[in-house]
């Protein structure tokens, strides 16, 4: 039976998320985020058959405010925070790639 | 309107059918952002719109804004689409236009879904999807010519984060560039008879990616597609199509193939370029959003939602062209429900005034100054139109009345008044022709020999006794007919 998951692959998820991983954390988390997997499978294994998606755990739908303005927070201390601001802005370094 | 381009040159004969799909989004009206009560408003200064939950501040929960709801299912049923239960997903991804490294969208599950958008020719687009999701920050790159590429550094303002959007996307149903930009044309107005958008493109609060492929004419199967951004008029978008449909087109007949892929825009060298390499494909990890709940309109709101909408673009051009006698792409009742002059039209209608007459006044001198509408008098226009109509004015007289209207108001019959347009009525036309005849005897023995040309020596004579307010027309066919009485 192939593996759950591949180190390969727990190494390319590890760089969407920007994380650098070790060899030895690499394989750490393969074996953990295998034991994940074998769970979903085990649950996707059930007849849920009439069962109807979740899409939530709160038996709750509909959550909603009114569309009033509410305060704003100071400008300055907001920008006080950043590493680097320039012209009322927050400055970042030079970006690879686009947005989506 | 296939727009299709023949090919001599090459290995073989191939004649090349456009594909196109459009994703439009669109800002939302509302006085707050999507998920916190930010004000949503363009223009103000950079990072004063901001507030702990669009800025991603940690134990901050986003809550969502009904009236961005009631807008979005204004949009869906505007569209005819399907409104459904939904809920939200978190887009995951490293760029700072977004402080939380993510943006809250819909993806498998939007709000509407499967509708149609009608074109002005009568030609269906289906409509895929129109889901909603949260705009992003406005980045400025510095360095590098101002793209992306190459940019040594950026600004970020904030006060975008978390604006209400609809995004809109089409199905692969249009074939041409003009397709395209009537088919946004037409959205926009839609929009903005719903209410839900101001459609204001050079504002950025309607944005257009188009995906473009070519396929032989002929071919079941769709050919490879380029994701199109950054075009911000629609003339741009017009320009970019047509350049990536030569781009893709040249391409095959070289023995090429099309890289699917985004491309950037650039208005100013009229191309487009790869925006992203391979190596970084997308991988936004969706999931579902874990702080909000799932959206599920009760039926009675999405029928006070459908119900309450005002009569779409497509209706009222129906109704004008209806009521004028007109094709419902022509022109001028294309122009006169896209300026919103329709209302002029029913008000002619309703006084039993001629309603072709009013579109072609509407749609000539209303629509010149249009500035000035707010200010006409809807009975000193249908009035006027009367006195056109009664043949109390010739039609030039009618057009300099109206435009004295338009540009200072007043009451048309006193216009006319001081302008010299005394009503010449049938009689006082018969007398001035009869004038004419009898001052002429020598001229009017040869008029009624044959000589043709000697009508416009009588109109002269004419215009000159009248001081101009004789129907020219009419006079023709009052000679013609004392011609034939003998």
């Amino acid at each position: 039976m192939a593996p759950r998951i591949t180190t390969a692959e727990v190494a390319h998820v590890a760089r969407l998320a920007r994380l650098a991983l070790t060899e030895s954390e690499l394989e750490t988390f393969t074996g953990q985020l295998a034991a994940v997997l074998d769970h979903a499978a085990d649950v996707e294994a059930l007849d849920t058959t009439g069962v109807p998606p979740t899409a939530h755990p709160l038996p709750l739908v509909n959550v909603l405010r009114d569309d009033v303005v509410a305060p704003v927070l100071d400008r300055e201390e907001v920008l006080a925070q950043a590493p680097a601001t320039e012209d009322h802005r927050f400055r970042v370094p030079r970006i690879i790639g686009e947005a989506p | 309107m296939t727009d299709t381009v023949a090919r001599t040159a090459g290995p073989g004969t191939t004649e090349w059918e456009t594909v196109i799909g459009l994703e439009v989004h669109t800002e939302l009206r509302t006085a707050t952002k999507l998920f916190c009560g930010c004000p949503n408003s363009f223009g103000d200064e950079p990072n004063t719109n901001i507030c702990a939950v669009c800025m991603g501040l940690p134990g901050t929960l986003p809550v969502l804004n009904r009236t961005a709801v009631d807008y979005a299912m204004r949009i869906g049923a505007a569209l005819h689409c399907r409104i459904q239960p939904s809920i939200f997903h978190r887009k995951n991804y490293f760029y700072p236009d977004q402080p939380k490294d993510y943006q809250i969208s819909q993806y498998d599950i939007p709000i509407n879904t499967d509708g149609w958008l009608e074109l002005p020719d009568g030609k269906r687009i289906g409509i895929e999807r129109a889901h909603m999701e949260e705009d992003t920050g406005k980045t400025t790159h510095f360095g590098g010519g101002g793209r992306i590429a190459g940019a040594d550094h950026s600004l970020v303002d904030y006060n975008r984060a978390g604006v209400p959007l609809v995004e809109i996307v089409s199905r692969p149903d249009l074939r041409s560039a003009e397709e395209a930009r009537a088919y946004v044309d037409e959205l926009r107005a839609i929009l903005v008879a719903s209410g839900a958008s101001d459609g204001k493109m050079e504002e950025g609060s309607l944005r257009v990616d188009a995906n473009v492929s070519v396929r032989p004419v002929g071919s079941p199967t769709f050919g490879t597609r380029c994701e199109i951004k950054n075009m911000n008029s629609l003339r741009s978008l017009g320009r970019a199509i047509d350049y990536e449909v030569a781009r893709q087109i040249s391409l095959l007949e070289g023995g090429g193939t099309v890289e699917q892929e985004t491309r950037h825009w650039d208005e100013n060298t009229g191309r487009t370029s790869t925006m992203r390499s391979k190596e970084e494909a997308e991988d936004y990890r969706y999931f579902p959003e874990p702080d909000l709940v799932p959206l599920d309109p009760p039926q009675e709101w999405i029928a006070l939602v459908s119900d309450g909408l005002p009569a779409m673009p497509a209706d009222r051009r129906a109704k004008v062209a209806a009521a004028a006698g007109l094709a419902p792409d022509s022109d001028a009742v294309v122009t006169v429900v896209r300026l919103d002059l329709d209302p002029l039209v029913d008000a002619a209608v309703a006084a039993g005034v001629d309603a072709g007459l009013a579109v072609r006044r509407l749609a000539n001198e209303v629509a010149a100054s249009i500035e000035s509408v707010p200010a006409l008098d809807v009975d000193a226009f249908v009035s006027l139109l009367g006195m056109e109509g009664r043949g109390e004015l010739t039609t030039a007289q009618a057009r300099t009345v109206l435009r004295t209207l338009l540009a200072d108001g007043g009451d048309p019959v006193a216009i006319a008044k001081s302008l010299g347009f005394e009503a010449l009525g049938a009689d006082a036309l018969g007398q001035a022709v009869d004038a004419a005849i009898a001052g002429n005897p020598a001229e009017w023995e040869r008029y009624v020999g044959g000589e043709d040309k000697l009508t416009g020596f009588f109109i002269g004579k004419i215009k000159a006794a009248t001081g101009g307010n004789a129907d020219l027309k009419e006079a023709s066919a009052l000679l013609r007919s004392r011609r034939e009485a003998g």
